[in-house]
């Protein structure tokens, strides 16, 4: 991945030479056992319980005192029955989003934060699926509490979660179109029309300088 | 039929019914008027704008007679994209951002942002002590504030004025020594990565020490106004009934989790900033209603102050240490001091940057504007807000600025437990049950 520019301003305006840098980021590869910490534990449990592990985890990240699990869209839903069922991880606490445009097929990663008062151990989830099919499996039959994280991800991202009960827009108005927390959907908005009307984006505006 | 005068309470056939729009005029016209139609089901919306839906909730209830048969939340009229546009600012910036999305516990929205920033950045040991004893002694007294207006208005809700006066007043003294310490009451973006804005004023912690054995004495004539009174009694025990199944399958924390009998806070069972040093304890009730979750925030003011006495005695044997991160790569280059004018940059600041030390400017520019680099990466931290558990899920790609902030509000994820707390029950129990949840809007919508 590539980045160019330091405040994203294009064209004129500016005279500061960070319009020209250009950056690369780091994808952080796939981490080798032994883990450390409790981590190594909870992936072991989750081998033992569950015998398509390999499948469904495409790698383990652990970065920062933190465990990623990245699972399969198609397994999730067996994964996350396993690790609330078996390995005691009674609550998901959140979902939550990241718009990866540069990501071959994988621009729309939805991230899930596991609980477990039981162990009290956090580990997260991470599922990866393209712009063009954003479709995951909800888990709301696992954990209720995530009802209204995916209709937010859902409302932010675009991605699709199957077998919701009621998959709408909960922070954006019903039928606001687009998915504002993508990269692509400018800071200022889009076009709104208002009786009529058709009120412009503030960098679409006039400009009186 | 009654025909309406009022143009903002008339009444219309829709393909859904007739809908009638109320704004507290003429209620026996109404009465009389839905008397009239065979229908037994009404459906009823509470909100955007009400007194008693805590700021803009949406309650639409579906009610046969005065039961409440189903219950929806409608929320995302306070969305203002915060989380959008921290992208577009420095890691340091969005400080200020974030402090402004549940805007009754602002420090524990800077914490736990701030506490992701420097995760990634590898500095979490590197935050001088002091500044740690300062955001601890700033979160409790936080959490009086916050506990102060959720008991406050949740009894005004229920009809008691008098602890709402009450509870408002001691607020105020809370929010002054907030004034004191940072500049200002709400919203004051103090904690910034690697430490605190400033040093605590001289004189400061008399005053706290005063206030706190101010507050602990009102706070025992607050509670007796509440807790032994039989009308707050019959308004909330057994009444928004949740129990730790529901709590967990649907992820609550915070005072409603604690009303099940689970002491489950991450102050202790995960601590951070240094919690495991403290004496307190977590207060429970096992009785899954209203009236043990006011009673777990009327005890948890008590281990606040116990906390903030622990503080202060920390933060007089820590007096002149640092409260910024040493790394001066990251520490905000300004030197604060109070001049004639108010707050501002110090003189002698001024002077080095700009009459001395061409360097100075350069790295005061670059850090002001530009900021620093956070090493590319993806964290969550958790903090226990008064409300629960407020995560914060931050992702860097090596940049000045943040690629993904996104925060867990306990609010937002509480508040999907108004239908399993309201349904079945009474329409004048949903503002009890909404109350005891103590959701704040601005932390739901962001």
């Amino acid at each position: 991945m590539s980045k160019s520019g330091m405040f994203g301003s294009q064209g004129s305006g500016d005279t500061s030479g960070f319009g020209g840098l250009v950056k690369t980021q780091t994808v952080i590869g796939s981490t080798e056992r032994p883990y450390g910490g409790y981590f190594d534990q909870v992936a072991d449990d989750l081998e033992r319980a569950y015998p398509l592990f390999s499948d469904a985890i495409e790698k383990v990240v652990v970065d920062r005192g933190e465990l990623t699990l990245f699972i399969k869209p198609s397994r999730l839903l067996e994964v996350a029955k396993i690790l609330r069922d078996q390995l005691k991880f009674e609550m998901c606490v959140g979902v939550n989003g990241v718009h990866y445009p540069e990501e071959v097929n994988r621009q729309l990663h939805a991230i899930y934060s596991l609980l477990s008062i039981t162990r009290n151990q956090r580990i997260r989830l991470e599922v990866c699926v393209s712009e063009t099919d954003p479709h995951i499996p909800s888990l709301v039959e696992i954990w209720a509490g995530t009802n209204w994280h995916e209709r937010e991800t859902y409302d932010m991202f675009g991605i699709i979660f199957d077998n919701h009960p009621g998959l709408t827009r909960i922070l954006m108005p019903d039928d606001w179109s687009g998915f504002p927390q993508r990269k692509d959907y400018p800071l200022d908005g889009i076009e709104i029309e208002y009786k009529g009307a058709t009120v412009p984006a503030p960098s679409q505006r006039r400009s009186y300088s | 039929m009654t025909t309406f005068t009022d143009p903002y309470a008339s009444s219309q056939e829709t393909t859904e019914g007739r809908v009638y729009s109320v704004t507290g005029g003429d209620w026996d016209a109404l009465v009389t008027e839905i008397g009239a139609t065979k229908e037994e089901r009404v459906v009823l919306n509470m909100g955007p704008q009400h007194p008693s839906t805590h700021g803009v909730l949406r309650l639409i209830l579906e009610l046969e007679g005065e039961t409440i048969t189903e219950t929806r939340c409608g929320i995302g009229y306070l969305h203002t994209g915060i989380e959008k546009n921290t992208e577009f600012r420095n890691w340091t910036q969005g400080v200020t951002f974030v402090t402004r999305m549940d805007y009754l516990s602002p420090i524990f929205n800077e914490t736990a942002y701030c506490l992701g920033v420097e995760k990634l950045l590898g500095i979490t040991n590197d935050v001088p002590e002091r500044a740690t004893v300062i955001r601890v002694m700033m979160m409790e007294f936080n959490r009086i504030s916050s506990h102060m207006v959720a008991l406050g208005t949740g009894a005004l809700e229920l009809g008691a004025l008098s602890p709402m006066i009450f509870a408002f007043r001691e607020r105020e003294k809370v929010l002054d020594i907030f004034e004191m310490l940072s500049g200002l009451r709400m919203n004051m973006a103090y904690v910034r990565p690697g430490g605190v804005a400033q040093d605590l004023p001289q004189g400061a912690l008399q005053k706290i020490r005063e206030t706190v054995k101010d507050l602990r004495i009102n706070f025992k004539d607050n509670e007796k106004l509440l807790v032994g009174n039989s009308i707050w009694i019959k308004r909330t025990q057994g009444v928004g009934y949740l129990d730790l199944a529901g709590c967990t399958t649907l992820g609550i924390t915070g005072p409603v989790l604690r009303s099940t009998g689970l002491a489950w806070d991450l102050r202790k069972a995960q601590p951070y900033c240094g919690y495991e040093d403290y004496e307190f304890e977590i207060p429970t009730t096992d009785t899954c209603d209203v009236y043990g979750r006011f009673l777990i925030r009327m005890k948890e003011l008590e281990q606040s102050l116990r906390i903030i006495e622990q503080c202060v005695s920390k933060l007089e044997k820590l007096e002149g240490q640092p409260v910024m991160v040493a790394d001066k790569k990251i520490a905000w280059p300004s030197r604060l001091s109070v001049g004639a004018d108010g707050m501002g940059n110090s003189l002698n600041h001024i002077r080095e940057i700009m009459g001395e030390s061409m360097e100075a400017l350069i790295h005061h520019f670059k850090l002001v504007t530009e900021g620093f680099r956070v090493p590319a990466g993806q964290v969550y931290t958790a903090i226990e807000s008064p409300r629960g558990e407020l995560g914060v899920n931050l992702v860097s790609d090596g940049g000045t600025r943040p690629y993904r902030v996104h925060f867990r509000d306990p609010s937002f994820n509480n508040l999907q437990s108004t239908p399993a707390m309201c349904e079945g029950g009474l329409i004048s129990d949903v503002v009890a049950a909404v109350a005891s949840i103590d959701p704040v809007m601005g932390g739901v919508d962001r």
